[in-house]
């Protein structure tokens, strides 16, 4: 059962995936972004990572996706041309991503010993309760240059979008 | 046919990790419009953050957790500033195609 709900997941977070890359128009794109977001949120469940899962959804899913949507709409962004130039990664960037494939496959199979497989329930710690107790106890410290890091990123966000005023 | 094993192995996870970040990559290489490439930019840290929680799993701590809880806090702020930046080169410039934004080329 937990591997039928993870094929079904991951089948839909790859083929989302490969819709963001493929299609033309940027919000086919976003739709496709919110779609693998939404599976992985699955999946961080599948691994018992309560807290993580609903942050996904709502930090990644809901509020940096429909800002993503709102510049998309703002700046009435249409479909891409597409360029004549760079020949060179339209060639070689195919087979190069293909080989790192390969290797991080090849990596993934020696590396890992065998392992009894991911079942839903396992893993105990991922609750809010645990997290919360980790966040503040040992990790302190960057919780708190966090902070300053947002408190950076809405200046620096207003500072770049405000209007010119004479 | 196989029989497929009734728990998914770590590998799985990690080998779907994989997959994602490459197609970001792709996305990041071939892509043409300034907003996606930025969204190829969020799929990749979608899929390490994956992998942190399939390792977190796989070694019962929950450190993993809060490290994808900071890539996500990262994320945000990064996807306030940089559209914020994507904005005021609209604004300048009229245009979202990478290629033609290339002051700082030379």
């Amino acid at each position: 059962m937990d591997a039928i709900l993870f094929l079904i997941f991951a089948g839909i977070a790859v083929i989302c995936g490969l819709n963001l890359v493929l299609q033309k128009h940027p919000i086919s794109s976003a739709l496709s972004l919110v779609g693998v977001m939404g599976s992985l949120a699955v999946l961080y469940l599948l691994l018992g990572g309560e807290f993580i899962s609903m942050a996904q959804l709502i930090v990644y899913a809901g509020a940096i996706m429909v800002l993503f949507i709102f510049v998309i709409m703002l700046l009435n962004a249409g479909t891409e041309r597409p360029s004549r130039r760079r020949l060179w990664a339209q060639y070689a960037g195919v087979p190069l991503l293909a080989a790192m494939l390969a290797i991080a496959f090849y990596i993934i199979q020696r590396a890992l010993p065998p392992s009894p497989g991911v079942h839903f329930g396992a893993f105990q710690h991922g609750n809010p309760f645990d997290i919360g107790i980790k966040l503040f106890e040992n990790y302190v410290l960057p919780f708190e240059v966090t902070s300053l890091l947002i408190l950076i990123a809405i200046i620096g966000a207003i500072v770049l979008a405000r209007k010119e005023i004479n | 046919m196989p029989q497929l094993p009734s728990a998914a192995p770590l590998s799985w996870y990690l080998i779907l990790s994989a997959i994602l970040f490459v197609l970001g990559v792709a996305g990041f290489l071939f892509r043409r419009n300034i907003i996606t490439v930025f969204m190829s930019i969020e799929l990749m840290l979608n899929a390490v953050n994956l992998s942190f929680i399939a390792f977190s799993y796989q070694l019962g701590q929950n450190d993993g957790h809060i490290f994808s809880f900071f890539v996500m806090v990262v994320a945000a702020a990064e996807a306030a500033v940089g559209l914020a930046i994507i904005l005021t080169v609209f604004k300048n410039r009229q245009t979202l195609e990478i290629d033609e934004i290339s002051s700082l080329k030379n």
